[in-house]
C-alpha cells in the first residue's frame, strides 16, 4: 500500500471522491509555490500533482507552458522540485505527491539517481506524459520496483484493444484525459466522458480520476461524480499567473474541493 | 564487427530503436495514431502499387532522377578530390523535401485523412507539403517559428499561394523546435482527420525510418550514377544535417559499402563552444528525449532543451535524427561542424565557380568539401548532396554580406 492507495481507500470508506490539483513547481518562484503547496491539504486537496517544468511541454496549452517558463526563469530545476517535495513532507506525511511532467529532465539526471532522490523526498507517484506503455522499461518498471506508483493517462483514443496494455503496469490510479487535446483548452463534455469512464471501470479496479478541461466548482462536482475523482490544473495555474496571493489561490482551491467533495 | 551484425541497414528494431536511440516517446493520445501509421507503412513498404505511384510522381511531378554533376571548376580550383554534386536542388519546389512528402501524402490518402499538418524551418518542407496538398486537394496547415517566418519570407508567400495556412509560432525562440511542438499539439487535438507530415528523420517511430526510406532514392540514384560515370563507388559522401533527412537519404544505400567514407555536417553557427550558439547536436550535445525519440540534444544540466543558433533556418534544430546518433556512436559515420561564416564563403564560391546558387543548408556541406578536397588525391571521388537551391536565402545572404536589396536600382 502506497500513500496513494491509502488515500483512495480512506476516501472510498467515507463515500467521498478524490480532489486532485496540479500546480507547477517553482511558479512563480520557489517560495511562492511551496507556500501554495503547503496550503493545499487544508484547502481540501487529496492528491497533489506537482508539475515538473520543461522547455518543450508538447501536451500542454499556453497556461501551463507559461507556468513552466516562469518557473524555469525563476531558476527551478528537477533537484529543486524534489527538495520542495521533501520540505513539504516535513509537516505532511499523508497527502500523496505525484510528480507530473516530461521524461528528459529525469533521464538527464539518471533514472536510478532520480528514483532514489524521489523516494527520499517522499514522492508517491509519477505521471510522465511522454512515456507510453511501449517505453515501460525506461522508468515505469524501475519506479514500481522502488514502490513509486506509475500513473498512466488513458485517453479517448485508447480503444478497447489497447486499454489492457495501458492498465497493465499502472498503479495508484488511472488518469482519464477527458478529450483529445492539450491541457487548458476546451471544457470537458459529460456526454463524451461518462461512457468512457464506465468502460475503463469495467476493465480495472483502480480508481479512475478525470482531468483536462475542468475549470469550475460545478464541473469539478460533475466529473468527480462520474468516476473516483477529478483533477483541476490550468484554472488554478491561471490564478497564480495573474498574481493572486497564495491565500486567494487557496481560497479558490477550497471552492473547487468543497464542490468535488459534496 | 561480428559477422552476425555486419549490416548497418537492418534498423530500426521492432521498438523503433537504432541501438539505444529512437523509440516512441509520445503521449497516450498519439500512441494509437503512430501505431496505425506504422501498420500502414509496413504494408506500403512491400506493396508494388505504392512504389509504382511514388516512382510515377517522382518522375513526372518532381523531375527525378536528379543529375549527378561533376563540378569541374570547383574541383580544379580546390586541386584535389574529384567533386560531384547530387543535384536535388533541381527537384520541383527546390529541395529534397518533396521526395518524402509524396510518400507521406500517399499514405495519408490511403488512411482517409483529409487534413495535413507540417512543421517547417527553412520553409522548404512547408512548401513541399503545401504543393502536394494542392495537387491532391487536401487541406494544409503549416507551423513555422515566427523568427523563421521573418527570415524565410519568400517561402511563406509561396505556401500561401499554394493554399496552405501558415501559423507563426511565437513560443521559445520561434524556430523549428517550437514549430514542431505546436504541430504535435495540433495533432493531439485533431486526431480523427489529421495526418502529421514530419519533414525530417526525427519524431517517434516509424517516422525516422519511413522518412529515410522515402529519401533513400537520393542515395540509390547516386550510386547508380557514380557507377555509370566512374565505374565504381565514391570514396566519400557528404551532406548537411538539420534533422538529417537529406543526409540519411544519401547515406543509407551506402551504409554497408564499408570503404565509403560518410560525413555529416552540422551547423556550427557562431562556433561550437560552451556559449551554445550553434546547432551541432552530436558535436556539442548529449543523449536525451525530445519530440518522440531519444537522440543527441543540445540541453543544459537540468535536461532543459537549448535553442541553438544557425544562419540557416533549415539547420536550426537542437536535435538530430536517431539513426545519425547511432551511426555516430558506432563510428560508421563521422560528424563535423561548419560555422555560419564558412557556409557563407562556400555559398559565394559555388555561385561564382559553378553557376549554382545553393541553399544555406548544403552550403555547410560544401564548406566541408572545400576544407578536405585539397588534402585528397585527384582520384578520390566525393559526392556532396546539393539538397536545395538558394532562392529562399538571398535576403539572408544579402543582409549577412552587408547589401541592401534596394541598392541595386
Ligand atoms: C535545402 C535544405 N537542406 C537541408 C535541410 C535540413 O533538413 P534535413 O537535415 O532533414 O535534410 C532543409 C530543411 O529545411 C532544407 O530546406
Amino acid at each position: 500500500m502506497t500513500r496513494i492507495d491509502d488515500k483512495f481507500a480512506t476516501l472510498k470508506a467515507a463515500g467521498k471522491k478524490a480532489f486532485v490539483t496540479y500546480i507547477m513547481a517553482g511558479d512563480t518562484d520557489y517560495d511562492t509555490s511551496l507556500e501554495i503547496m503547503r496550503g493545499l491539504p487544508a484547502a481540501g486537496v487529496d492528491v497533489i500533482e506537482l508539475g515538473l517544468p520543461f522547455t518543450d511541454p508538447v501536451a500542454d496549452g499556453q497556461t501551463i507552458q507559461l507556468a513552466g517558463q516562469r518557473a524555469l526563469d525563476a531558476g527551478q530545476t528537477l533537484k529543486k522540485t524534489l527538495a520542495m517535495a521533501k520540505t513539504f513532507r516535513e509537516d505532511d506525511t499523508t497527502t500523496p505527491i505525484v510528480i507530473m511532467g516530461y521524461y528528459n529532465p529525469i533521464y538527464s539526471m539518471g533514472v536510478d539517481k532520480f528514483l532514489t532522490a524521489a523516494v527520499d523526498a517522499g514522492v508517491d507517484g509519477l505521471i510522465i506524459v511522454d512515456l507510453p506503455p511501449e517505453e515501460d522499461a525506461e522508468l515505469c518498471l524501475p519506479a514500481n520496483e522502488v514502490g513509486i506508483n506509475f500513473i498512466r493517462l488513458a485517453t479517448p483514443t485508447t480503444d478497447a484493444k489497447r486499454l489492457p496494455k495501458v492498465i497493465e503496469n499502472t498503479s495508484g490510479f488511472i488518469y482519464y484525459v477527458s478529450m483529445n487535446g492539450i491541457t487548458g483548452s476546451a471544457s470537458a463534455q459529460v456526454d463524451a466522458v461518462a461512457p468512457e469512464v464506465a468502460r475503463i471501470k469495467k476493465t480495472t479496479d483502480l480508481p479512475v480520476v478525470i482531468g483536462f478541461g475542468v475549470k469550475t466548482p460545478e464541473a469539478a462536482k460533475t466529473f468527480a461524480d462520474l468516476g473516483d475523482g477529478v483533477v483541476v490544473g490550468s484554472a488554478i495555474v491561471e490564478r497564480i499567473a495573474r498574481g493572486d496571493a497564495p491565500a486567494d489561490v487557496l481560497a479558490f482551491v477550497k471552492t473547487l474541493a468543497d464542490a468535488a467533495h459534496s | 564487427m561480428n559477422d552476425l551484425f555486419n549490416s548497418f541497414m537492418t534498423g530500426p528494431d521492432e521498438n523503433g530503436r537504432f541501438g539505444d536511440f529512437g523509440g516512441r516517446f509520445v503521449s497516450e493520445t498519439l500512441m494509437p495514431l503512430i501505431l496505425a501509421l506504422e501498420e500502414q507503412y509496413e504494408h506500403a513498404k512491400t506493396d508494388d502499387t505504392f512504389w509504382a505511384e511514388m516512382h510515377d510522381l517522382w518522375t513526372h511531378y518532381v523531375g527525378r532522377p536528379s543529375p549527378l554533376y561533376h563540378a569541374e571548376r570547383l574541383t580544379e580550383k580546390l586541386g584535389g578530390a574529384k567533386i560531384y554534386l547530387k543535384r536535388d536542388e533541381l527537384n520541383h519546389t527546390g529541395a529534397h523535401k518533396i521526395n518524402n512528402v509524396l510518400g507521406q501524402i500517399i499514405l495519408a490518402r490511403r488512411m482517409g485523412k483529409t487534413r495535413i499538418i507540417a512543421e517547417t524551418g527553412a520553409g522548404q518542407h512547408g512548401v513541399a507539403t503545401a504543393t502536394v496538398c494542392a495537387k491532391f486537394g487536401l487541406k494544409c496547415v503549416v507551423y513555422m517559428g515566427a523568427h523563421d517566418v521573418e527570415r524565410q519570407a519568400p517561402n511563406v508567400f509561396r505556401m500561401k499561394l499554394l493554399g496552405a495556412e501558415v501559423i507563426p509560432v511565437t513560443s521559445g525562440r520561434g524556430t523549428l523546435k517550437d514549430a514542431m511542438n505546436d504541430a504535435l499539439r495540433d495533432w493531439v487535438t485533431n486526431v480523427d482527420d489529421t495526418f502529421y507530415c514530419i519533414g525530417t528523420v526525427a519524431g517517434p517511430h516509424p517516422y525516422p525510418a519511413m522518412v529515410r526510406d522515402f529519401q533513400a532514392i537520393i542515395g540509390k540514384e547516386a550510386k547508380e550514377q557514380m557507377q555509370a560515370a566512374e565505374g565504381r563507388l565514391p570514396d566519400t559522401i557528404i551532406a548537411a544535417i538539420g534533422g538529417g533527412s537529406n543526409a540519411m537519404g544519401l547515406f543509407f544505400p551506402f551504409l554497408d559499402d564499408k570503404d565509403v567514407n560518410i560525413i555529416g555536417v552540422e551547423a556550427g553557427g557562431k562556433g561550437v563552444n560552451d556559449k551554445m550558439e550553434h546547432c551541432a547536436s552530436l558535436t556539442g550535445g548529449r543523449p536525451g528525449v525530445l519530440h518522440g525519440n531519444r537522440t543527441y540534444l543540445l540541453q543544459d544540466d537540468d535536461g532543459q532543451i537549448l535553442e541553438g543558433f544557425s544562419i540557416s533556418a533549415g539547420l536550426d534544430y537542437p536535435g538530430i535524427g536517431p539513426e545519425h546518433a547511432w551511426l555516430h556512436e558506432i563510428g560508421r559515420a563521422q560528424y563535423v561542424s561548419i560555422t555560419d561564416v564558412e557556409a557563407l564563403e562556400a555559398f559565394q564560391l559555388c555561385c561564382d565557380m559553378e553557376g549554382i546558387i545553393p541553399a544555406l543548408e548544403p552550403s555547410h556541406a560544401l564548406a566541408h568539401v572545400i576544407k578536405i578536397a585539397p588534402t585528397l588525391p585527384k582520384d578520390h571521388l566525393i559526392i556532396m548532396n546539393m539538397c536545395g537551391r538558394g532562392d529562399k536565402d538571398i535576403f539572408t545572404v544579402a543582409k549577412a554580406l552587408g547589401f541592401e536589396m534596394g541598392d541595386f536600382a
